[in-house]
């Protein structure tokens, strides 16, 4: 199983001091906060994607390969790329050359954006933001899979004899998942792919995740890609620690409060009560986090928000540590011991490709006994 | 013969409150009527006042909270509805706008729906044709001809028999007549697939 972080980007004032970061300090700040990833033992950094202020991470791939050259381990990915948004053509190259640079330690998260003035920005119109993810998204598979393409299509120019370069990595496009909150054509187009599904799952109550993943699983055997079981599904999930969970309360609490998704509204309590946010000690983040296998069964990747609503990067940092060190490692073998053999790991460039090297020597083999 | 049930959702404010007196005779008349055609009724109560803190913080962080969402289930899952709000302002008060905003805009479609409305004065009264039943036509659900409207006057020197008492009954029969001659209502599941992938990747 992958544990890792995913980070919005946002740039907010710290409610305890006044003090707002400016956009340099943020980004290099999730630059720390990635290579921070790796030296704690975690598997993914994934990167927002947004077009607007409060927001910095315009330029997902400038970033994610300014940390590939800084890193080794850390599996890149992003949470999530604007399939409505973007041309499917410029993600087939940014992702492909990224790959390239990372040795293969790429994956992406579809999504659509939910803020309407960010689509007529890049001449599209969100009443279309169902149908432009599912159909830039089947160019972009194809741009990934055949050298040359024909293409026509409601919503770009259409191509003639174009090849994306550079190609993907070994001929294995990078691996994709979907993530939405309670869209079911997304966990449809998820499932009809064979994809990852990815259910942001913070902000909102389990039953939203629960009836996802479970649409999703559902199709993912109704397509024939495998038993539900074996579906490939990633979680969100939102913690603060500390070794008192009095003191993770009060310290977050003033955070909490005036944090721009859901700042003034419900209570902390309530919050945590009603949603997957949990504060508290790491003991509690690991029971709570455990939980989750029991209404989306077993999972593939889990992914914590860490650093947003004005938190300083010092206290981010510190909560890499304690998820490094003493939430990670028991989660990773619970997990473990808790997963049927038969339940797939997430895919990497790494196992695709033996699986595709396997796959080319047992035909090989079969033609030279034929 | 399952059987159905009637919201009632009373907007009123105060602790005793006219909106809800309204909102009481409403459902005892309809619930009556409904007897009186042989199909049986159950009465839901949701008073918006319990839920005021609830459903501004839906409105804020998008999902209600579980009391809410039980309230919000029972209005969705109604096979008919009665609904009473004092006027302020001319038009409905917020929190009786505020709970239809989260409750979401297909939730009351074909839904039959009785209107009604307290308020300190009748020159108030047509604040229900303005406000209240444009606002269910919007949401496509199927309001009744008569709406209710009490004034002060009704309650201080309206006999028990008087042209209040005539207007409950009248839109008591026709809110009744509507859940009758329906099917039992089922509440509408967000998550269920309306097309294939094949009509998503054809763009329609």
């Amino acid at each position: 199983m992958q544990f890792g972080i995913f980070s919005v980007g946002d740039v907010t004032t710290d409610p305890t001091n006044g003090r707002e970061p400016s956009e340099a300090e943020r980004i290099k700040a999730m630059v720390s906060i990635a290579l921070k990833a790796e030296e704690v033992g975690l598997d993914v950094f994934a990167t927002g994607e947004h077009h607007n202020p409060p927001f910095v991470p315009s330029s997902p791939t400038t970033m994610l390969g300014f940390v590939a050259a800084r890193t080794s381990k850390l599996l890149l990915s992003t949470a999530t790329t604007l399939i409505t948004t973007n041309d499917p053509v410029k993600i087939a190259e940014d992702y492909a050359m990224l790959q390239h640079l990372a040795d293969g330690r790429v994956d992406l998260m579809m999504g659509r954006g939910n803020t309407g003035p960010v689509y007529p920005w890049f001449g599209q119109d969100i009443r279309n933001g169902i149908p432009l993810a599912i159909n830039n998204y089947d160019l972009l598979r194809r741009l990934w899979r055949e050298d040359v393409v024909d293409w026509e299509g409601k919503f770009r120019t259409p191509l003639q004899s174009f090849t994306s370069t550079p190609r993907p990595l070994d001929g294995i496009p990078p691996f994709v998942w979907h993530g939405s909150i309670r869209s079911p054509e997304i966990a449809e187009q998820a499932a009809y792919y064979g994809d990852g599904f990815f259910a942001n799952h913070i902000f909102w109550p389990k039953e939203h995740t629960q009836r996802m993943v479970g649409l999703y699983r559902q199709r993912f055997e109704y397509y024939g890609h495998g038993s539900a079981d074996r579906a490939i599904v990633g979680l969100g999930g939102q913690v603060f620690m500390r070794r008192n969970s009095q003191d993770a309360v009060a310290e977050f609490r003033p955070y909490f409060d005036n944090a721009p998704v859901y700042g003034h509204g419900p209570s902390l309590e309530e919050f945590t009560r009603e949603t997957p946010l949990t504060v508290g000690s790491p003991q509690q983040v690991i029971d709570r986090t455990l939980g989750f296998r029991d209404y989306v069964g077993d999972y593939q990747r889990q992914l914590f928000l860490v650093d947003h609503a004005g938190l300083p990067l010092k206290t981010v940092l510190e909560q890499l540590d304690i998820l490094g060190e003493e939430v990670v490692p028991v989660l990773r073998r619970e997990f473990a011991a808790k997963r049927p053999a038969h339940v797939p790991d997430a895919p990497t460039h790494a196992s695709m490709k033996a699986r595709r090297d396997a796959e080319a020597t047992a035909e090989t083999e079969a033609g030279a006994a034929r | 013969m399952t059987d159905r049930t009637l919201a009632v959702v009373s907007a009123g404010l105060r602790v005793p409150s006219s909106t809800r007196l309204l909102a009481d005779q409403l459902a005892q008349a309809t619930a009556a009527e409904l007897d009186r055609r042989g199909v049986p009724v159950r009465t839901e109560l949701v008073e918006l006042r319990d839920h005021g803190h609830d459903v501004v913080n839906n409105l804020l962080a998008g999902f209600p909270s579980e009391a809410l969402r039980r309230a919000l289930d029972t209005v969705a899952g109604a096979d008919g509805l009665i609904v009473v709000t004092p006027i302020f302002n001319a038009s409905y008060s917020g929190l009786f706008k505020s709970f239809f905003d989260v409750l979401g805009d297909d939730a009351l479609v074909d839904r039959p729906v009785l209107i009604g409305a307290t308020g300190g004065t009748a020159r108030h009264s047509l604040a229900l044709e303005h406000a209240l039943r444009p606002m269910f036509s919007y949401l496509r659900a199927v309001v009744m001809p008569t709406s209710v409207f009490a004034a002060p006057e009704d309650w201080a020197g309206g006999s028990a028999q008087g042209t209040l008492r005539g207007r409950i009954d009248r839109a008591a029969r026709e809110l009744a007549e509507q859940v009758g001659r329906r099917e039992p209502a089922e509440a509408a599941d967000p998550f269920r697939l309306t097309t294939t992938f094949d009509q998503l990747l054809a763009g329609d």
